[in-house]
């Protein structure tokens, strides 16, 4: 009876650690708890936001072995939306992001590091307009946990710089000194699979 | 005489006819030129501006002259019954043209449900829902339109010299206003 007893305890704590192992998130596309925005100086005078309305991606995290953590983004850049018609028109063209050649952009991790007080870096490549750069991102952890509704949660905020020079988008000069770098701001929010 | 008769066009109709004819090549060609400007240009901003406002009074004026043409005689087509039959339809054409060109290039604008500013005067509404996205297949579809459009009034054009050069008859006279018979002497 005693041997049963440990014999289900211990399985079911391998049963525990083992999905703890594979804990796999998918950025909640749905829901839209996510955002991917950047944000670029006009003119040299103020700050000029936008967003990419549609993307989707996955990761993997797991507390007791942070440094095996992945994530992958892939972006619709036809869904750039700078709340203005015809500068997202402009922006899909052959001059910025020529979404009809490129029309998605991904991010694929190669590295996880955490810096302890919630602060990590995630390095990986990141593809732009058919160029692919190594890109280190910023990441804070925001929170885990169970939601209201029988799922299990996970939030990250991102940050990183990309030079516009780096994806070779064609008219990006034109913008002027002053909007030669873009900050590129991610809000992941991961549902539990 | 401003109204049409069987005979010949009234001043309304010639006026009308020259004056979208100026201004159609006008905007093509502000069209073409605006979307190369860089962004640093004086005329960044202000060609855009100008020919949207044009687009849209353009459309007003349009509209009238559909009345117009609708409420007036218009004198007889000149030419083989199927020489008849093609200028009818090339000439209900041309409004179709100019509707669909004005159409999609106010269709972008208003992609986000914003209405399109004429000059610093009024403003049109977005008649149409917000659709993300639209901005580029109706700029792609007004680009396609435009140059069809110039394709087609170059070929309304040789057919106007057709009839003044080759037929020797009054249909290019009668849209200048010029009113004289020719061919029988």
């Amino acid at each position: 009876m005693k041997f049963k007893i440990l014999l289900g305890s211990a399985l079911i704590a391998l049963g525990l650690s083992t999905s703890a192992i594979a804990e796999d998130f998918v950025i909640d596309k749905k829901g839209q708890h996510a955002s991917i925005n950047f944000k670029i100086q006009h003119l040299g005078f103020s700050w000029l936001i936008g967003r990419f309305n549609s993307f989707d991606g996955t990761f993997s995290y797991d507390e007791k072995n942070p440094s095996a953590a992945k994530v992958q983004v892939s972006i619709d850049t036809a869904s750039v939306d700078s709340n203005h018609a015809e500068r997202d028109k402009h922006l899909r063209s052959p001059d910025f992001l020529n979404v009809g050649a490129h029309p998605t952009a991904t991010f694929v991790s190669n590295s996880f590091k955490e810096l302890g007080n919630g602060k990590a870096e995630l390095a990986g490549a990141f593809t732009l307009n058919g160029v692919t750069r190594d890109i280190i991102i910023n990441v804070n952890h925001i929170g885990a946990g169970a939601d209201p509704w029988g799922g299990y949660r996970r939030g990250f905020e991102g940050f990183t710089t990309l030079k516009l020079v780096d994806y070779n988008l064609a008219k990006a000069n034109i913008l002027g000194a002053a909007s030669q770098e873009l900050e590129l701001h991610l809000y992941i929010e991961g549902v539990r699979q | 005489m401003l109204r049409n008769s069987k005979e010949q066009f009234g001043w309304v109709s010639i006026g009308i006819h020259w004056l979208m004819a100026l201004v159609i090549f006008g905007m093509f060609w502000l069209g073409i030129w605006m979307v190369e400007l860089e962004y640093y240009d004086d005329w960044y901003h202000r060609a855009p501006w100008v020919h949207r406002s044009v687009g849209m009074l353009l459309f007003f004026l349009l509209v009238f002259r559909l009345g117009w043409r609708i409420a007036n005689p218009v004198p007889e087509i000149m030419g083989a019954w199927w020489e008849k039959i093609i200028a009818l339809w090339v000439h209900r054409g041309h409004y179709l043209f100019m509707f669909a060109v004005i159409i999609s290039g106010y269709l972008i604008s208003t992609a986000l449900g914003r209405g399109v500013g004429v000059f610093d005067w009024f403003e049109v509404p977005a008649l149409f829902a917000a659709d993300k996205g639209r901005e580029s297949t109706a700029g792609f579809v007004h680009m396609l339109l435009a140059w069809g459009f110039i394709a087609y009034i170059g070929m309304h054009a040789a057919a106007a010299m057709k009839h003044h050069f080759i037929d020797k008859d009054i249909t290019l006279l009668r849209m200048l206003g010029i009113n004289k018979q020719r061919g029988e002497e």
